[in-house]
């Protein structure tokens, strides 16, 4: 198995070493080549959204990424990743997000809280976060946090508002891997 | 269980691979958002014109820093002055995202920092080798940067300091265990952090270069020598064409060493900043605060 790991800015060297944690293999993805690899799964990391989505328009990434999400790449993003693939950016998946919904660095925070399918609590660290304001039908919600979504699946698309790799856990990646990647 | 200090860190950790940038009106930061900078810098006044101003520099109005978090969706940062613990509660106050305890600004304290530990915002400093860096982690910066030579377009200073805190880094790394303790009291800083850099092999907060980057080619340099992402303040806003040219400098930080992509964006970029070079600088300032 190999996974891509969306690396134009953000932290992506912490997605490779909780992959590597897991014996995964990943390479980065800094341009369109990088990006032609043959690849079973793809991560979008935290960073700020506005970056990365500029990025992947001038680098010509946009529009093959979204390509190949609507044709089953197995996808996994966190936090500025989650805004990544919503109807307002990439569109692959039918989410409405709220940025920044906990306002500036003052409102980051941490939380032990559940989530469906893992059991026992999961660390996760929410930083200038967002949230899913709204889902359609084919969204399955996985956890929710002081009555906010912070992590949903359509599909082999698996979101979260938090960020499993700031932490020692490796629950989260071992989901996207086993539930969503599913490679034999 | 929650701790400032690491969610502080964590968000450095999403600044990396990116550039921040020095911006004066709620109009320039929203072409440095657009041009994908991952933080700004709200400042009165950019370097180069502190510089050519002199008299006292101080932290910057905070209606002006306001009206410029009003104008982006970015972590927007600012300066205080070194040792101003007022400054920094006034910047807290208006819940700036990152401040920068910065010797751009004339220093308020020629002994102490700000003992950063006793606040919920983090902060970024200067440090020119990795002594000045693990002090400034000691009192609870969660973030470094190279001090350089800030307002100067001169790039040497910031590769001097990248280097030398690159080459300590190793040299700690190679010590055996017991050496520690006497580095730790070389340094002047607490065994602790002398030990995770001797473990890691790195500083434990995110390392950033800043001061005198101009180029699209300094930047990526700075990114080979090893930095995580990169300041720009007066390389931008004093060049012929601030929007291309931070376009091209947010690109060459992500593709810093694809040479062939670096040539193209480093194509018509119009003058960069005229800089200074190092011999005719009259005012230190990466001198302020050790």
């Amino acid at each position: 198995m190999k996974i891509a790991i969306l690396a134009l800015q953000g932290a992506f060297e912490e997605h490779r070493q909780t992959l590597l944690k897991l014996g995964v293999e990943s390479f980065f993805v800094r341009n369109l080549s990088d990006y032609q690899c043959q690849k079973d799964g793809i991560i979008i990391p935290g960073g700020e959204s506005t970056t990365i989505l500029k990025l992947l328009n001038d680098l010509n990434i946009f529009e093959p990424l979204k390509q190949d999400i609507e044709n089953g790449l197995p996808v996994f993003g966190t936090c500025a990743g989650l805004i990544m693939l919503d109807d307002k950016h990439l569109g692959t998946m039918d989410i409405t997000v709220k940025r920044n919904a906990y306002g500036r660095q003052l409102g980051s925070f941490f939380f032990e809280g559940d989530f469906d399918g893992i059991d026992g609590k999961i660390p996760m660290t929410f930083i200038r976060a967002p949230f899913i304001e709204k889902c359609g039908e084919g969204v399955k919600i996985l956890s929710i946090v002081n009555g906010n979504i912070v992590a949903a699946q359509q599909e082999r698309q698996l979101v979260t508002a938090f960020h499993p790799e700031l932490n020692e856990d490796l629950r989260v990646h071992e989901y996207f891997l086993q539930e969503v990647v599913k490679v034999n | 269980m929650e701790n400032r200090e690491t969610l502080n860190r964590n968000l450095a950790q999403m600044l990396k691979g990116g550039v921040i940038m020095d911006v004066t009106t709620p109009e320039q930061a929203k072409i440095a958002e657009a041009a994908g900078a991952c933080a700004v810098m709200a400042l009165e006044k950019i370097p180069a014109d502190i510089r050519a101003a002199g008299g006292v520099a101080r932290m910057s109005d905070p209606k002006m820093i306001k009206s410029i978090q009003q104008a982006v969706s970015i972590p927007v940062m600012a300066k205080c002055r070194i040792g101003h613990f007022v400054e920094a509660q006034i910047l807290e106050a208006i819940e700036i995202d990152y401040i920068d305890e910065s010797e751009v600004l004339t220093p308020a304290d020629d002994i102490y920092h700000i003992d950063k530990r006793k606040f919920k915002v983090p902060f970024v400093c200067g440090a020119r080798d990795l002594g000045e860096a693990l002090r400034r982690i000691n009192e609870g910066a969660t973030m470094i940067r190279t001090k350089g030579e800030p307002g100067t377009g001169d790039v040497i200073q910031a590769v001097r300091h990248l280097r030398k805190m690159q080459s300590e880094i190793r040299r700690i790394k190679s010590l055996s265990e017991d050496e520690l303790y006497e580095a730790a009291k070389q340094l002047q800083v607490p065994f602790d952090l002398v030990n995770f850099v001797h473990e890691n092999g790195k500083l434990p907060v995110v390392n950033f270069a800043a001061g005198g980057v101009a180029t699209p080619a300094d930047a990526a340099l700075m990114m080979q020598l090893g930095a995580e992402g990169v300041f720009v303040g007066s390389g931008i806003f004093k060049s012929g064409n601030p929007e291309k040219r931070a376009q091209a400098i947010v690109k060459a930080v992500t593709n810093y060493d694809k040479p062939e992509m670096l040539a193209e964006l480093s194509e018509d970029l119009g003058g960069a900043m005229v800089g200074i070079n190092e011999q005719e600088i009259q005012l230190l300032m990466a001198e302020r605060g050790k």
